[in-house]
């Protein structure tokens, strides 16, 4: 999967507050970005962005997934495209079983509705994966879940949903050691089975880019890209903080 | 034959044709008085009904003999049904009777049934056949005094079910009844009655969405259920009337000593509904359930909730409104919980959930609860929302469309009324849902 991003100016749907300015950036096929950048410089608001969230307004720029415009498509389009937003705070919803909901959102990328056979065998697999108590299938959506159970409810719907690019939120917040290597291992055993597809990683802390190694690492300041650079670059960002970008000069990318 | 208007002739008549002994005579001209003076309800929506136009009786033309197979009955009414599922849905129960009109047409349960005594038959049947069972409860927990349509009711009753179920007697499965009008200006006023004597168990339905096309009907019944000690009786209902029928019930159950009474009562259909399932907690120990749903679209107007009135100590009770409003129509809760005096360390549970769909519809919550002991409480609980837009984004961003989700959402909304339905019910209410909304 390749995604463009190409002069994109975005401001909130009241118009009051400009998100991103002149942002530019690519994915390329099956490599893992990610993107850092202190609070409030509009990355969880990128993703959204990139997903469709009517939150938020186009004013110019493009979003190309392989080459095509998305920005006509709604947000459950996006989705069957095979774009994948793992969420900061997954919401719950009461009365809606994990599930139903699955299963709903599985049918609604296949032509033929997946048998109830299949399906159980699929997401029980998934939860085992992933170590997750096999009553949580049953249960409405996130409801009295944990932050890193519903997390790893996340994961298990990647799993199931076979996404072509995956966009992580600030997937290590709720997650414990333990849980984060656990759900970043299954994110690695997906990636090996689908090779094309990319990985875009929004993050503060570099913890999680040990078990999911970047090959770009970008710094995102004031809603847009200041710099790219190799893993190097987050070692440094780790060490001295955010402002150390705008002190040194430009590093030399592979590309 | 069919009776229009209504006056002390009517009610004669409809007696006559029933071949009534003189105490239900007697007491259709008593209802028929206080009718007279009670005034419509002062509260809820505005209720304009021209009681000249309504036909208060109408029969099939058939012999008046109920069968007990479908082979005895006009085939196109058996078609009619049969298109409703009602004939399908047999196998699924251990009973089941329907009204056409003013006439209960057909009853049948399995022989099991029969060899345990228990009763299911039509309201007149066991007027004739059980005078004495019959006479002890009939209007004594619902009053015909207690309000105008109760008191209408009380006047030109036809057709309805009664049940008894003796001491130790647990039905394994539901026993139910089908109501359908068809005649433009139809009143239906069945009449239901229900002994559930004590340790024992029923579980009955009530003209589960059996659809109805007729035009500005009336629908005003009144069930009574009086509930053994150690007893539990189940009252399911969803009320699919075509929208211009009034829906106007009186419905009340007294709990015994350890006894539990519980409403499961879904409104969709009708334009104005009126209804509050009460049950009376008059033993010790009893407990009473009301799980309620309203659907109110297109200026429906769906005034409904629970009454709980605790006269036992250590009684319980608990009301679970669920309430969706879309369209300009207007889903109210109106309830009641009065702990008395002497209702000593009781509890009820009251929460009430409202989902408004759009700008133009309407929502209110309508509660009272009077507590008068200090060793009881009654808590309660209210929310109004709207379908939230996050849930949505969630949704749609694992590929459902936006149409779905909200589906997804309101059933889930719904889900605590959902789970309490037979599987095939529970079924049929999400088809409704999606015709409705």
């Amino acid at each position: 999967m390749n995604l463009v991003i190409k002069d994109l100016n975005v401001v909130t749907k009241d118009q009051e507050k400009e998100i991103l300015k002149d942002f530019s950036l690519e994915i390329l096929p099956g490599k893992i970005h990610t993107i850092m950048g202190p609070n409030g410089t509009g990355k969880s608001t990128l993703s959204k962005i990139i997903m469709g969230s009517s939150d938020y307004e186009v004013k110019e720029g493009d979003i190309l997934y392989n080459g095509k415009s998305i920005l006509p498509l709604t947000v459950d389009e996006r989705s069957r495209l095979g774009i994948f937003l793992a969420m900061q705070s997954p919401i719950s919803i009461e009365g809606v079983t994990n599930s139903e909901f699955l299963r709903t959102a599985l049918n609604e990328r296949r032509e033929q509705p997946i048998g109830i056979y299949q399906f159980m065998k699929d997401m029980e697999q998934g939860m085992k994966d992933l170590k997750m108590d096999s009553s949580m299938m049953h249960r409405s959506i996130n409801k009295d879940f944990s932050g890193g159970e519903r997390k790893k409810n996340e994961i298990l719907q990647l799993k199931l949903l076979k996404p072509e690019l995956i966009i992580l939120d600030e997937l290590d917040s709720g997650l414990d050691v333990d849980s984060l290597k656990i759900v970043c291992d299954n994110i690695q055993e997906y990636r090996k089975e689908n090779p094309t597809c990319s990985l875009l990683i929004i993050t503060h802390y570099t913890k999680i880019l040990d078990y999911l190694i970047p090959d770009y690492v970008h710094i995102m300041k004031n809603g847009k890209i200041r710099k790219t650079g190799p893993l190097d670059l987050a070692k440094q960002i780790e060490n001295c903080g955010f402002n150390y970008t705008e002190d040194v000069s430009e590093l030399v990318t592979n590309e | 034959m069919e009776l229009v208007g209504l006056n002390k002739e009517t009610v004669n008549q409809i007696s006559e044709i029933k071949q009534e002994a003189d105490w239900i005579k007697e007491y259709r001209l008593r209802s028929y008085e206080a009718f007279e003076k009670i005034e419509n309800p002062a509260f809820g929506p505005k209720l304009n009904i021209d009681f000249s136009k309504i036909i208060y009786y109408k029969n099939n033309e058939q012999e008046d003999k109920i069968k007990d197979s479908w082979d005895d009955i006009d085939t196109e009414i058996v078609d009619e049904l049969d298109n409703l599922g009602v004939l399908e849905s047999e196998c699924h129960l251990d009973g089941i009777g329907v009204q056409y009109e003013s006439e209960v047409i057909y009853h049948n349960m399995i022989e099991e049934l029969k060899k345990k005594d228990i009763i299911f038959t039509s309201i007149e049947v066991a007027m004739k056949e059980y005078p004495e069972l019959v006479k002890k409860y009939f209007g004594k927990i619902v009053s015909n005094s207690e309000n105008k349509y109760a008191a209408l009711n009380g006047s030109v009753f036809s057709g309805g079910s009664f049940i008894y179920v003796p001491p130790h007697t647990k039905l394994d499965r539901p026993l139910q009844s089908y109501f359908r009008i068809n005649s433009r200006n139809m009143g239906q006023f069945e009449r239901t009655l229900i002994i559930v004597d004590h340790d024992s168990e029923l579980h009955y339905i009530e003209g589960c969405t059996a659809p109805n096309y007729s035009e500005s009907s009336l629908h005003a019944a009144v069930v009574e259920i009086y509930v053994g000690k150690n007893s539990k009786c189940r009252y399911s209902t969803i009320q699919n009337w075509a929208q211009n029928v009034n829906n106007l019930v009186t419905k009340r159950a007294l709990v015994e000593e350890n006894g539990t009474m519980e409403w499961i009562d879904g409104n969709i259909g009708s334009n104005i509904t009126m209804k509050y399932p009460c049950c009376i907690l008059k033993g010790d120990k009893s407990n009473g359930t009301c799980i309620t749903i309203s659907v109110a679209t297109n200026k429906q107007e769906q005034d409904t909730g629970a009454r709980m009135i605790h006269l036992g100590k250590n009684t319980r009770s608990t009301i679970i409104s669920k309430s969706i409003a879309k369209n300009g129509g207007n889903a109210t809760y109106r309830g009641k919980v009065d702990i008395k005096k002497n209702a000593t360390n009781s509890t009820s549970l009251v929460k009430c959930d409202t989902l408004i769909l759009d700008n133009i519809s309407k929502s209110d919550t309508v509660p009272t609860n009077i507590c008068n002991n200090t060793s009881s409480s009654i808590e309660h609980e209210a929310t109004v929302s709207k379908i939230s837009e996050e849930k949505l984004f969630y949704l749609m961003s694992r590929g459902i469309d936006k149409e779905r989700a909200t589906e997804l959402i309101i059933l889930g909304f719904l889900e605590k009324f959902r789970e309490e339905l037979p599987m095939e019910y529970a079924v049929e209410l999400n088809q409704l849902l999606k015709r409705n909304l």
